[in-house]
């Protein structure tokens, strides 16, 4: 056998960290990790947040982010120990015989320069195209991945492209001076569903052509799983198995790897409508202030007590400016907004105390919605003080009922957001909405930021605590998997309009409008194939991206 | 209209009213100042009938709102108008000072600009380590020092141990370019001292935030070296809030000379300005303070118009 391209033996990996009341102090963050990738071959590495899939991808170009430092074992690119290497050596081995493509092109892009220079830079810098070649070069890459006008894009600054297209821009970077290896870090993760797709496709599409190696980072395994030649599974630093990609996703062997392939297990059972909606959306038409177009045209919707709306839609769509409406943020420009036998008034000043303790909202970043410097038992009880006037031991006794219902114990009471992990600071947030006893809770994204595993849990809270408390909640996701799971009645936006509306299962069940059908169709789905089979069989494709 | 040009012509007309304010303020605060022009003439030896009739003279006896109306009217006609205590034209004895003052700004900013941007970026390259700590230490030392304090010391050195300058900066018109320059070289190290290390520190703080964004990270991988990911990466993008600090920096190097040119006698606008108080010389105070303002507002002006050149998203929208 040749020896391979990238040979990863026994690595470590550790950093520095600083807690608020100790010693900085050095932790290992990733524990003795083996791999090889064969050129030519796509390696995913699959992984919850922390299981160090990045600081590993990295590691493969001797690069620790931030205060990350490589502490032991061995890298071989093309022969060579590169954690023993020179920092000249290490130079000419980054964006020549190794490139890197980030999760966030629109933040990897200097904002001051053209696509091209960025995109050849590398290329040039490094002796291994003339500027003329190089260019050719990236016009090539820009048309192989279908990116439009490939002659001329180059010459635009990364604001003037849309989100989906500079991500490929990133790709034709990382593949311009001719790798041997390209690590590709969540490429389509902060991408919408429809336009994920695409990438995808062209992303697969140039490593076959290329004939470049690569590791894919993702935690997405659905998405990895129509890439990859080989899999590994990564938690907390450590290998938890590894395969071929059709082993690892039809005969995971590990116990991790199952609960990853099988994840959102929850069967929720759509709830029929009754009597009089508890919120109506009556012919709402909205648009930001000083701008001359509706972002919201003519909705209505319904959400009866009890229940959950799911409203789905790509980034743009309206469905967070739905909420905005619904909550007196943004006043409509038309339409009403029933609410509990009562209208409510466009603009939240004018709102009574009941309008808005009965009208609570959870975030998608709930470490952004808690004031850091605030403790668990604070930031529950200030709504309980606030609307009932409930102060002492009668306060503290309603917090940790509230923890309870959450499934964390009051023994979270003194602690503060940086101690909680992800999971736990959304669940405060949903104690904290339910303290004001509501009887809508709009959740935007609250899943979103979370592990797959993690977000599931949440889920299964909302759904729980939905039976005990009798609430009704207005789900605002991209999420078409979260959707099933939650949802009794569906509203697909679309471009400020509602594209489609009913129970769960008609918006759910063909005939499909063009829209749906793609946005359903985009979903990646656990098996091999699916991203071919899809592309051939598509009715609409993403608009623009 | 292209949003640039719409941009300056708000800005100057925002501008020429601020104008007229700051001359309003300078008028009003002289009004409320003990003492006049006469008074000041005087002196000891004023009699109630003599201070009366040079104010007659002097028009000082006509209403406020005249006097500064007359002036506003002679200003907006190009008459500077003459000074109360002297009878001289202020207009050309502001050319003079004004000349002088540009000059040794000029060469001030000529040095301390580049030097303190070289140094912000040098103090990136080696962060936390001994150059970065030197270059903050020494011009932090040199910021917290009185001018007349950094000046004396340097006239203590340089002039009177080593004789290599003097301490009189003096530029009689005629004399050579290098001897001028040799002549206002102290002032000129001072000043620099002065606005150095506000202008590195900014460079270096505007150049440190914009390396912790995630292109700074695909340039490091790209294989450039440091030097080349701070000047073609970090620096474009770090302009707009250098050039802001910079500009504040040389409005100070032309209004706020006041001090150096007393120590080192220079003949300039700080001079003459201070004289001018000193006689309670109102059309003399007025002119010069707005044309001090005018100066602040143009750099303000240039300043704002570079960062939004330096902006791709404002110069090449969507």
């Amino acid at each position: 056998m040749s020896t391979p391209l990238l040979s990863v033996r026994g690595l470590k990996i550790g950093a520095t960290i600083y807690p608020p009341d100790a010693k900085p102090h050095d932790i290992e963050i990733v524990h003795g990790v083996d791999f090889e990738v064969e050129a030519g071959k796509v390696l995913g590495l699959i992984g919850e947040s922390g299981a160090g899939k990045s600081t590993i991808g990295l590691a493969a170009m001797a690069y620790g982010r931030g205060g990350v430092k490589l502490t032991g074992g061995e890298v071989f690119v093309n022969g060579r120990d590169v954690l023993q290497s020179s920092r000249s050596d290490i130079r000419k081995l980054r964006g020549a015989e190794v490139t890197y493509v980030s999760q966030s092109a629109a933040a990897s892009f200097n904002p001051a320069k053209k696509i091209m220079e960025q995109v050849i830079e590398a290329a040039v810098s490094q002796g291994k195209f003339s500027k003329a070649d190089a260019e050719a070069r990236a016009i090539d890459l820009f048309r192989k991945l279908d990116l439009p006008e490939p002659e001329t894009i180059g010459n635009r600054f990364p604001h003037q492209v849309s989100g989906g297209q500079l991500q490929r821009c990133m790709t034709v970077l990382a593949l311009c001076p001719e790798p041997d290896l390209v690590v590709f870090d969540e490429p389509t993760t902060a991408l919408d569903v429809t336009t994920q797709i695409d990438v995808l496709k062209a992303i697969k599409e140039a490593i076959r052509d290329t004939g470049v190696a690569a590791l894919y980072i993702t935690h997405d395994l659905a998405v990895v799983a129509q890439v990859s030649d080989h899999i590994m599974v990564l938690r907390q630093g450590e290998m938890v198995e590894y395969g071929t990609a059709d082993q690892i996703i039809n005969q995971p062997k590990e116990e991790y790897t199952k609960a990853l392939v099988s994840v959102r297990s929850i069967n929720h059972v759509e709830k029929k409508p009754e009597g009089e909606p508890l919120l109506r959306v009556e012919n709402i038409t909205a648009r930001y202030r000083g701008t001359k177009f509706d972002v919201l045209k003519n909705i209505n919707v319904e959400l009866h007590e009890g229940q959950t709306l799911a409203v789905v839609g790509e980034s743009g769509s309206g469905k967070s400016t739905l909420a905005r409406v619904i909550t007196g943020l943004l006043p409509a420009k038309e339409g009403h907004v029933h609410f509990a036998g009562r209208d409510l008034s466009p603009d939240l000043a004018s709102r009574s105390g009941d309008d808005l303790r009965e009208l609570q909202m959870i975030y998608q970043m709930a470490d952004t919605a808690m004031n850091p410097r605030q403790t668990v038992g604070t930031i529950i009880g200030r709504p309980i003080e606030f609307y009932f006037g409930l102060k002492g031991a009668e306060k503290q006794k309603r917090v940790k009922e509230l923890l309870d219902e959450i499934e964390m114990g009051d023994g979270f009471i003194d602690r503060y957001p940086a101690e909680l992990s992800g999971g736990q600071k959304q669940r405060v947030c949903i104690a904290r909405a339910l303290a004001a006893k509501p009887k809508l809770i709009i959740c935007d994204e609250v899943t979103s930021a979370l592990d797959p595993l993690v977000a599931d849990g949440i889920l299964k809270l909302l759904l729980d605590l939905q039976k005990i408390e009798d609430v009704a909640y207005l789900f605002i996701t991209h999420d078409i998997a979260t959707v099933r799971a939650i949802a009794d009645s569906i509203a697909v936006m679309y471009q400020g309009e509602v594209a489609r509306y009913g129970g769960k299962t008609d918006v759910l069940s063909p005939p499909f409008d063009d829209y749906t059908d793609l946005l359903l169709s985009s979903v990646p789905e656990m098996k091999l194939g699916w991203l071919e089979s899809v592309i051939a069989t598509r009715k609409m494709t993403s608009g623009g991206n | 209209m292209h949003p640039i040009l719409k941009l300056v012509a708000q800005r100057l007309a925002l501008g020429i009213l601020l104008l007229f304010a700051a001359s309003a303020l300078i008028f009003g605060l002289t009004e409320i100042l003990p003492g006049d022009a006469a008074q000041a003439q005087l002196g000891q030896t004023a009699t109630p009938e003599n201070l009366a009739n040079l104010r007659e003279e002097m028009g000082l006896n006509r209403p406020a709102l005249t006097r500064y109306t007359e002036w506003v009217g002679g200003m907006m006609t190009g008459d500077m108008g003459n000074a109360l205590s002297n009878k001289l034209p202020i207009g050309e004895q502001i050319g003079k000072r004004m000349s002088a003052t540009l000059f040794l700004a000029f060469w001030a900013a000529l040095i301390s600009v580049p030097f303190a941007i070289l140094l912000g970026l040098l103090a990136v390259r080696y962060l936390n380590r001994w150059p970065d700590k030197l270059i903050s230490g020494v011009t932090l030392a040199s910021i917290s020092l009185p001018e007349f304090m950094l000046a004396y010391i340097l006239i203590f050195i340089f002039s009177v141990t080593l004789g290599w300058a003097p301490s009189f900066a003096n530029i009689p018109p005629g004399m050579p370019l290098l001897e001028k320059l040799h002549s206002i070289s102290l002032p000129i190290a001072v000043l620099t001292m002065v606005v150095l290390a506000h202008m590195m520190r900014m460079t270096r703080a505007a150049i440190l935030n914009v390396m912790q964004s995630a292109y700074i990270e695909t340039a490091e991988l790209k294989g450039l070296s440091t030097f080349e990911v701070i000047r073609k990466h970090a620096f474009p993008n770090a302009i707009a809030p250098i050039v802001n600090v910079v500009m504040i920096n040389l409005a100070y190097l032309v209004v706020g000379v006041v001090v150096v040119e007393a120590v080192f006698a220079y003949p300039g606008m700080g001079q003459y300005l201070v004289d001018a108080v000193v006689k309670r010389d109102v059309p003399v105070v007025l002119t010069s303070g707005v044309i001090f303002s005018a100066i602040y507002i143009i750099l303000n002006m240039v300043a704002d118009i570079v960062s939004i050149l330096s902006n791709p998203r404002l110069r090449h929208p969507k």
